[in-house]
């Protein structure tokens, strides 16, 4: 019988077979740290004497804590200033390459492993970071992993990890104009639940997938973990060799070749079997918007909000009045009456330069609406300097939006951009908790261009919603590949 | 890490699913750079409401939480089980977890236990007609006892090995660093190595300001 293509990664990096019960040994190829989730781990190696195995397949950098405001100044909260300045001791002690505040290739970590060249095809990557499924969108494992195991991995370069079950989620059919690869993975959590792939590594497979650019395929993986799963991937193709070539880690020369050759053998065999496989129509998807306060509370944006009496299973029809009742929102409310306080534009999810053009090109020439704050935060600084070097910059301050610094923002609130309690955002980013973005605020999760037409109009909003001039070609906003990252943009600024 | 066979505590109904890991533990809190003194910031927002129910005096000093099903879905943070550990908690039952979350108790020692969601009514019954009921945990038979009922829960055979031999993973690990070793050694060129580390140019990046 065929092999899944996550069956042949993970056989790919077996250091030792498990036996009578006890997981797989696995090689990482690469592990990326963060000023959270590193430092117990650090410590961890101090008390027991033990070295870096591999500072050479580690790199850490600075994203959850970093202002995105006067990133020069020391930082003002004296908490998130020593768990930075602890990370840096430990990347220097420990020899581990370190991308902080103010250099350019710092930012969020799911956003620096790929623009670097490091994330490629066929790898282990891991992160103490539960959004590290992104990196599956080059065809790799990458999962994210608690303190305990970050230390396993800086000590061991392993991890002992139980065998998963395979889901194939196939999405046929071609994208609207205007819904993009946000709504497709907000689709598929409503649909199978946010437990839906707990035990599973999803691989998301068909035409609808297949025509997506790379930074869009990271929007899907990225929210892998937001449906329970171990891991998304999806097959690396042209589209992939593409983005990463000419990247500074990417193989050059005969390595190059044989990299591209060993690649094109991962794709799940013909007569490979799924565990379960999963069908989502993209050629009639509506942009998605979550209404609740867990991620698959999430409906298309024509709906309104449920009502909880007539939900038949209990546990979901009490958590649909807690989360209404968190909300602040009406049974039966349409959800385009919907007013917002705040857009975000950033995090992991959405943060890359594809998404920053796709909402340059609704908003140009507009202003934001005057009762919505609107937070324009790139994933890294490489990215932000990118859309300066665009133009992008001067499209979002002339629309009344804040141009920031690079980070995890908002998303989850760890530095000072917050909700207030009771304020309502439409977030770019990926997830609706209670209290993610500040305590007792209220998050609708978003693609990038109902984001950008609710800045636009004060309420969740799609591009059905604006007067687009006739013939505006909306084409591009589907996800198709648009311009790569392009190095030499970045050497002229 | 301790050995655990069993437990018997406190048992504390959470009539919720989708507990999710900024609820155990919002990101706030996880700005220290210690290992333990987590135990204020567990379920920090919830703990504000006099009703809820670690602050109902029959249940503030519970160990075995029963919760609702997909218990610690979200981020990877192993900050949840510390919270959980640091306030007391020895056990979770669910019907379903997470799997980053499952995984980070395993590795502290705190019993992450699949029981059936018909066993979880019955257990949150018992518990809300008896506050303060103690129940008993029984790792090495894999049951749950509250006053005369007592329902079987799963763990899987190597994380339940573990924890009653109280094992280290690193330790374990570093028993086949021959392996690790043997296994580098035919790593294929292409696969990349962050160092020396390979950028685009160093460009300064202009600080955006609060003021503007």
């Amino acid at each position: 019988m065929g092999k899944t293509l996550a069956e042949k990664v993970w056989e790919a990096h077996i250091v030792r077979k498990g036996e009578n019960g006890a997981p797989d040994l696995l090689y990482i190829d690469l592990h990326l740290c963060h000023e959270v989730t590193s430092p117990q781990a650090f410590e961890g190696l101090r008390l027991a004497g033990r070295p870096v195995r591999r500072p050479d397949l580690t790199m850490a950098t600075e994203d959850h804590n970093t202002p995105t405001l006067d990133i020069d100044l020391p930082i003002a909260d004296l908490t998130s200033r020593t768990q930075i300045q602890t990370l840096r001791n430990n990347a220097e002690e420990f020899g581990v390459r370190i991308h902080s505040l103010g250099d350019a290739d710092q930012g969020i970590v799911h956003q620096v492993g790929p623009q670097l060249g490091l994330t490629m095809p066929g790898m282990t990557v891991v992160c103490g970071d539960s959004h590290t499924s992104t990196h599956g969108a080059f065809g790799g494992l990458a999962f994210g992993i608690g303190t305990s195991e970050v230390e396993h991995v800086l000590a061991t370069q392993t991890l002992p990890l139980q065998p998963f079950k395979t889901m194939a989620i196939n999405v046929v059919g071609d994208l609207p104009p205007g819904s993009t690869s946000k709504d497709i993975i907000l689709a598929i959590i409503a649909k199978i639940g946010t437990g839906g792939g707990a035990g599973y590594v999803l691989e998301y497979r068909g035409a609808a997938i297949e025509k997506l650019s790379m930074e869009a395929r990271m929007t899907i993986c990225n929210m892998s973990i937001e449906a329970g799963a171990r891991a998304g991937m999806i097959a690396p193709d042209q589209t992939t060799f593409d983005y990463v070539e000419g990247r500074p880690h990417a193989p050059q020369g005969e390595d190059w070749d044989a990299a591209v050759e060993y690649w094109r053998t991962l794709h799940t065999d013909d007569d490979a079997v799924f565990d379960v496989e999963v069908e989502l129509r993209a050629g009639d998807l509506e942009p998605f918007i979550t209404w609740g306060t867990n991620p698959g509370q999430g409906l298309p944006i024509s709906a309104s909000i449920p009502v909880p009496e007539t939900i038949a299973d209990e546990n979901e029809r009490v958590a649909a009045e807690r989360a209404i009742e968190y909300m602040g929102l009406v049974p039966g409310q349409p959800l385009r009456e919907i007013k917002v306080d705040t857009v975000f534009m950033g995090s992991c999810t959405n943060g890359r330069i594809e998404d920053l053009r796709s909402i340059a090109k609704v908003i140009q020439g507009k202003h934001k609406h005057d009762d919505v704050r609107v937070l324009v935060v790139p994933a890294s600084a490489r990215v932000r300097l990118q859309a300066e070097a665009e133009g992008l910059d001067q499209i979002f301050l002339d629309f009344g939006a804040e141009w920031r610094n690079a980070g995890c923002s908002m998303c989850l609130g760890m530095n000072p951009d917050q909700l207030a309690p009771g304020e309502r955002s439409a977030s770019t980013s990926n997830r609706n908790f209670e209290g993610r973005q500040g305590k007792g605020g209220r998050t609708h999760l978003v693609s990038p261009l109902v984001a950008a037409a609710t800045a636009i109009r004060g309420t969740l909003s799609s591009l059905s919603d604006l007067d687009l001039p006739v013939g505006t070609d909306l084409t591009t906003f589907d996800g198709t590949p648009l311009a790569p990252l392009d190095p030499n943009v970045l050497v002229q600024v | 890490m301790d050995k655990f066979t069993t437990h018997t505590g406190i048992g504390v109904p959470l009539r919720r699913g989708n507990v999710d890991t900024d609820q155990i533990i919002p990101a706030v809190y996880l700005k220290r750079v210690t290992r333990t003194g987590f135990e204020d910031a567990l379920f920090a927002a919830w703990r504000g409401d006099p009703s809820f129910i670690l602050n109902q005096d029959a249940y503030k000093a519970g160990s075995v939480l029963v919760a609702g099903p997909d218990f610690g879905t979200g981020s990877s943070r192993e900050h949840a089980v510390w919270a959980l550990k640091d306030y007391g908690f020895k056990v979770v039952l669910a019907s379903r977890f997470a799997d980053i979350f499952r995984g980070n108790s395993g590795k502290q020692g705190l019993v992450a236990g699949l029981v059936e969601q018909e066993d979880v009514e019955l257990l949150w019954k018992l518990l809300e007609a008896t506050p303060g009921l103690e129940v008993t945990v029984d790792l090495v038979n894999r049951t749950v006892t509250a006053g005369e009922a007592t329902v079987p829960f799963q763990i899987d055979d190597y994380t339940r090995w573990r924890l009653i031999e109280g094992l280290d993973d690193i330790g374990l690990t570093l028993q086949h660093e021959a392996e690790i070793t043997a296994f580098e050694a035919t790593r294929e060129a292409w696969r990349p190595k962050t160092l020396p580390a390979r950028t685009l140019p160093k460009i300064d990046i202009e600080a955006a300001r609060s003021s503007s």
